[in-house]
């Protein structure tokens, strides 16, 4: 075959791939009427689910985000004994199945376990709470965090720390001075992935919370309860909320890269 | 003054085995060797990158061994300058100054990039920056905090050698200021032209340690001479043969001295300078005329370097002309001349 014989059919396969993505997606912005999608943006438990669902998703990435990141420097920076097994371990939530990873999560934050009984001490409990959703949302996304940071860590050359040490700089200072502002491009990016992918769970946060209802297992219950033609406008708000907040947040780093 | 006590390091196969010697305050100290030889690790431990397995390092009359790096006073300026790329150079210079009063870091920024030529770079980021003013911002920003001791690794390397010239004058008028230098590299003209101490470091040991005149007259051992591009540093013992002194050399040349005493073992040296080719036996005062094959014609910076072999080998060093005019080239037969005086006899 010639080579551009090849090109236009690999090109032809790429063109199948992206129907295959936008043609779902794009049906189903249609699939409303404009008028039903704008009752249905008023309606309020489906503003709560989305205040909901990007609150929780963002907290817990901010949340776990202050341990990940030093963590991920350790990880860039540190050969230590069983690195491989602690490597393979942080991936873990990537590939156990969702409702199968709520269920482990469900199985350490329940009423009869000590954070569980901690939880109640304090006055609340995980099970049904937002606090318990972000759990389960960090659970199943803080692996593409990690690894982002790692990454960014490990593109960050040792020499720039240790020549700020030879400056006189402490390793705190050097680590927010010079690491990470050095690395931050791909922290960020790992923080918008965590973020997005826990916006989008529904496995594992379906098993610890049904209420306080999360904009995707709010699509399901519409779905289950009354059928397609209920579940798709959420769905169209839902997505076109996640694409301008997406979008917004695309804008912010351009603009800041230029500065 | 930074003084060295018995160091060792054993580094994953390189290693630095039992590492002394003292850089006096004033100094402009050189070390030298080839690269493997261990120079950046025994500067990375003596700036605190690494530690030292054994061994005590004072700058300064305190022990500095086990201090963490950010507390030792050491500047290290590294081999590729390590400037942060996400600074302006204002504040790369401004880096170590981190706490001090507004107006002294100001200050110290405006007189220290007057002295180094980078006025006109403060505002500007690393990477719009040549190589020649990546070095002085790199010096100015280690400078700036007035290190007891300036560490510099191979500042010169990967240099062309109208910036070279420019960047040891910088170097030289540093020194001058009254900075303690410590400068590794493995280039013998770089240690020539700048240090007024040597050490001469192989296979993670110091062979020599001395002024550059000592080092480069009376090198040690055959590796050192060879390294400070000495050619032709042969092992022999002094003979008398009809009252006059000669070295033998292993290979049974006898060379002619100027004078010695026999049995002493050690080394001739001859500098290749000093050795005349000609196309047959001359008649002349050289008293040392041998005969020889060339072996090979290796061009050089200033010339060419052309290897006979005489019993020994012994380098010539002659310019393109001199090579013409004689047509010499590889194989061939050529006679060597050169006076008894110039041949110096080393002891073991």
């Amino acid at each position: 075959m010639k080579r551009q014989t090849l090109q236009w059919v690999f090109s032809l396969l790429g063109a199948i791939i992206l129907l295959f993505i936008l043609a779902p997606v794009l049906g189903l912005l249609f699939s409303s009427s404009p008028l039903k999608l704008f009752e249905t943006a008023k309606d309020p438990e489906v503003k709560n689910s989305i205040m909901l669902t990007l609150g929780t998703s963002m907290g817990g990435t901010l949340l776990f985000a202050l341990a990940a990141v030093p963590f991920s420097w350790i990880l860039a920076r540190y050969r230590f004994p069983l690195k491989k097994l602690v490597t393979a371990i942080i991936d873990l939530p990537v590939v156990i199945p969702h409702s199968a990873a709520g269920i482990a999560v469900l199985g350490f934050i329940s009423r009869d376990t000590w954070l569980g009984k901690a939880s109640t001490a304090a006055g609340f409990n995980f099970v049904g709470h937002p606090a318990g959703i972000m759990i389960a949302m960090a659970f199943v996304s803080l692996p593409y965090l990690i690894n982002a940071a790692r990454d960014g860590f490990i593109s960050v050359p040792e020499r720039l720390e240790k020549a700020a040490l030879t400056l006189g700089a402490s390793p705190v200072r050097v680590f927010f001075t010079i690491s990470l502002p050095l690395a931050w491009k791909n922290i960020l990016s790992g923080l918008i992935l965590m973020f997005a992918r826990g916006m989008s769970e529904f496995g594992a946060v379906v098993i610890i919370a049904y209420h306080p209802m999360i904009t995707p297992v709010l699509i399901y219950e519409r779905f289950t309860s009354f059928g397609l033609k209920y579940a798709q406008p959420v769905s169209v708000i839902f997505i076109l909320v996640v694409l301008v907040f997406f979008m917004m947040i695309r804008l912010l780093l351009s603009s800041s890269k230029k500065n | 003054m930074l003084k060295l006590t018995g160091i060792n390091k054993d580094l994953r196969g390189f290693c630095i085995k039992d590492i002394s010697f003292t850089v006096e305050d004033g100094d402009y100290f050189i070390l030298l060797g080839p690269s493997g030889a261990g120079k950046s690790i025994l500067l990375e431990t003596i700036a605190g990158l690494l530690r030292s397995d054994s061994g005590t390092i004072e700058l300064g009359g305190r022990d500095i061994t086990k201090l963490p790096i950010q507390q030792r006073k050491v500047g290290l300026v590294f081999q590729d300058h390590a400037i942060f790329p996400h600074m302006k150079v204002r504040k790369n210079l401004a880096y170590a100054l981190h706490g001090h009063p507004h107006e002294e870091i100001k200050n110290k920024i405006e007189g220290l990039s007057a002295k180094l030529g980078i006025e006109d770079l403060l505002e500007r980021y690393p990477s719009s920056l040549s190589g020649g003013e990546l070095q002085r911002v790199a010096l100015a920003r280690t400078l700036i905090q007035e290190p007891e001791i300036l560490l510099l690794d191979e500042p010169l390397a990967s240099m062309d050698s109208r910036l070279k010239t420019e960047i040891r004058v910088l170097l030289r008028q540093i020194h001058r200021g009254g900075q303690t230098i410590m400068h590794v590299t493995h280039d013998y003209e770089e240690a020539l032209s700048l240090g007024n101490r040597i050490a001469v470091m192989d296979h993670g040991s110091i062979l020599q340690y001395g002024t550059p005149d000592e080092v480069f007259h009376h090198p040690r051992n055959g590796f050192v001479a060879h390294f400070i591009g000495i050619r032709n540093f042969i092992p022999a013992k002094i003979k008398m043969y009809g009252g006059l002194p000669f070295a033998e050399t292993r290979e049974g040349i006898k060379i002619r001295l100027g004078s010695g005493q026999e049995n002493l073992e050690g080394f001739v040296m001859i500098r290749g300078e000093d050795i005349v080719l000609s196309a047959a036996a001359l008649d002349s005062s050289a008293s040392n005329v041998f005969e020889g094959k060339v072996e090979e014609v290796i061009e050089t910076p200033n010339g060419f370097d052309i290897c006979v072999d005489a019993g020994e080998k012994l380098h010539s060093l002659i310019t393109g002309i001199s090579r013409d005019k004689l047509g010499i080239r590889e194989g061939m037969q050529i006679w060597l001349n050169f006076k008894a005086t110039a041949v110096k006899f080393i002891e073991e």
